[in-house]
């Protein structure tokens, strides 16, 4: 097997995301927080999003973890503000497919500079760091739609 | 001793894990802390057991099972040398150090802990020896209290007078730290431990691999320890404990083998170490750990222990001068075993580890179990190289190569 190169795991714009990574910040008016940690390795975030209707009006997350993982979840909160939550779902969905090697999601523009990340699909035990904010929005999602429809009206 | 006659491109010879690339490179295996690699030996030994021995062991009267039996006794005289134990009988066969660990405090810990006892374990133990204890703690309603460590990565031992007291049940300490290395003062633990009338139960996870162990010297009353990361197989592990403690204490696990007599309402125990050995046991495991023993001893572990001073000794030095490393841990080889925990800047440990991997180094990155240890040093986690009898001084050149490669990344 061809060992798959490193260039393509640490392009310049995760480095560029892990070393200033954009919306780390508590938010003060979440609507729903998922803790989310990979015990094996010690990546940890806390996504904090507002839901205003069935749209996400802010996204911000607080963590510490590896490059990849940090990287990852601060292009998914660039991407969330202002998406519905079914885009918000539809964009976990391709993100996932693309780690997992499909390549027509790692062409489609809809994932924007999440893109970058498609060499991690290269190196299997460093999937999970990717999709460690995926994750948590997923939770989110799921935990935003049990609450809404555990809501009498 | 000097370790002039000690070749470990020889030694490398007998491993044939170590003779492969990875990822294009040669193969350098720096994971040791967390399973060492197998001699051809102990390869053998377990082959040649199943091809021509295999049996369940003290139930059979045929030729089989009589030579079954015998491997698996013979094994256990061989790990009781190991650790210097007067007895075989006081050596329980487990699964490893951390069924071990359990053995002790549900056998012994639930008979002898009650409510407000205390147990005292360290900030730097192995989660195998912090987990038992917390759950006997809550079961028992004990205290759980703890030994601090330094900035060093040493225990604090200053204040030990004032967390030994009469309610101290036991003290649960590591050899050998897994993720700092640092070499604990276990004897000197366990006399102030028995001042107070504690129990004290040593895990020696990695003290038994890197350094010669004398539990009637430690004076101790368990000693824990495993064959993985000493050359032998996973899955086995050995208790020792003192007999007369052995021997009073509650079974394990019940079932066929710790048994001497099954009634409909009761039972009673075989005798130790049976009675802690329920079910057809890892016969394969202890074959393949009582190997590992004979190959160690032929080297001899004072050899391996001068061997892995050098390479220490060398790897502190290089490592200290790559830049942006930060070392954990004792700074002195005569306080630090074979391992070496480190972060690098603000590149973190799994993308080091992943960067290495590239060039064919393994290390491991993470807590290393050791959760408590990593919030001491306000890390979440750190990279961490560990050695062995087969590790050369190159090896430590192609890591401070490999970091090089990190720099590049990220800085």
């Amino acid at each position: 097997m061809e060992s798959p190169q490193l260039s393509s795991l640490y392009q310049q714009l995760i480095l560029e995301h892990y070393r200033n990574p954009r919306n780390k910040a508590e938010l003060d008016e979440k609507t729903v927080e998922i803790h989310m940690a990979n015990p094996v390795c010690g990546d940890e975030i806390r996504l904090q999003l507002r839901i205003e209707g069935d749209q996400i009006a802010d996204a911000k997350f607080i963590g510490s973890g590896c490059s990849i993982s940090q990287a990852a979840v601060s292009m998914m909160t660039t991407r969330l503000e202002g998406a519905s939550l079914d885009e918000a779902d539809a964009l976990a969905v391709r993100f996932t497919e693309m780690m997992h090697g499909d390549d027509s999601a790692a062409k489609d523009k809809s994932l924007g500079d999440l893109r970058a990340l498609q060499g991690v699909s290269k190196f299997p035990v460093r999937i999970k760091c990717a999709l460690l904010g995926f994750d948590a929005l997923q939770e989110a999602l799921k935990k935003e739609a049990e609450d809404v429809g555990g809501e009498p009206n | 001793m000097t370790s002039e006659d000690f070749d470990p491109n020889r030694i490398r010879k007998d491993f044939p894990a170590l003779d492969q690339t990875v990822n294009g490179k040669p193969l350098v295996y720096l994971d040791n802390a967390a399973t060492s690699q197998k001699p051809r030996r102990v390869l053998d030994a377990i082959h040649n057991y199943y091809e021509q021995d295999n049996a369940n062991v003290h139930r059979g009267i045929h030729e089989l099972s009589r030579r079954a039996t015998v491997a698996y006794e013979e094994a256990r005289e061989k790990v009781a040398g190991w650790i210097n134990a007067s007895d075989p009988s006081e050596c329980v066969w487990t699964r490893g150090t951390t069924e071990a660990i359990n053995l002790v405090s549900v056998a012994w810990g639930l008979d002898h802990v009650g409510e407000g006892d205390e147990i005292l374990i360290s900030v730097m133990e192995h989660h195998s020896n912090i987990v038992p204890w917390q759950i006997l703690a809550a079961r028992t309603k004990a205290k759980l209290r703890y030994i601090e460590i330094d900035d060093d990565g040493r225990l604090v031992l200053d204040d030990l007078g004032s967390l030994l007291n009469e309610r101290t049940k036991v003290v649960a300490i590591s050899h050998v730290s897994n993720s700092l290395g640092t070499i604990n003062p276990v004897k000197e633990i366990t006399e102030a431990a028995h001042a107070v009338g504690a129990v004290v139960m040593i895990d020696g996870a990695q003290g038994a691999v890197h350094t010669k162990v004398d539990v009637q010297d430690l004076d101790c009353d368990f000693y824990a320890f495993g064959g993985h990361k000493m050359c032998g197989p996973t899955g086995i592990g050995v208790l020792w404990g003192r007999k007369e403690l052995l021997e009073v204490m509650s079974p394990f696990q019940g079932g066929g083998e710790m048994i001497h007599i099954v009634e409909r309402d009761q039972s009673s125990w075989a005798r130790v170490p049976n009675k802690f050995e329920a079910g057809t046991p890892n016969i394969v495991g202890a074959v393949g750990m009582g190997a590992a023993v004979d190959y160690l001893n032929d080297i001899g572990i004072e050899r391996i222990e001068a061997h892995e001073r050098e390479i220490m000794t060398y790897a502190l030095q290089q490592l200290g001068e790559v830049p942006g490393v930060k070392i954990y841990g004792p700074k002195s080889v005569d306080e630090h075993s074979a391992v070496i925990s480190f972060t690098m800047g603000d590149a973190h440990p799994h993308d080091i580890s992943t960067i290495l991997d590239m060039e064919g180094v393994a290390v491991r990155a993470g807590h290393h179990c050791a959760q408590l240890v990593m919030k001491h040093f306000d890390v979440s986690a750190t990279a961490r190289a560990s050695f062995y009898l087969y590790s050369t001084k190159e090896d430590v050149d192609r890591l401070v190569a490999g970091l090089d490669q990190v720099a590049a990344i990220f800085n």
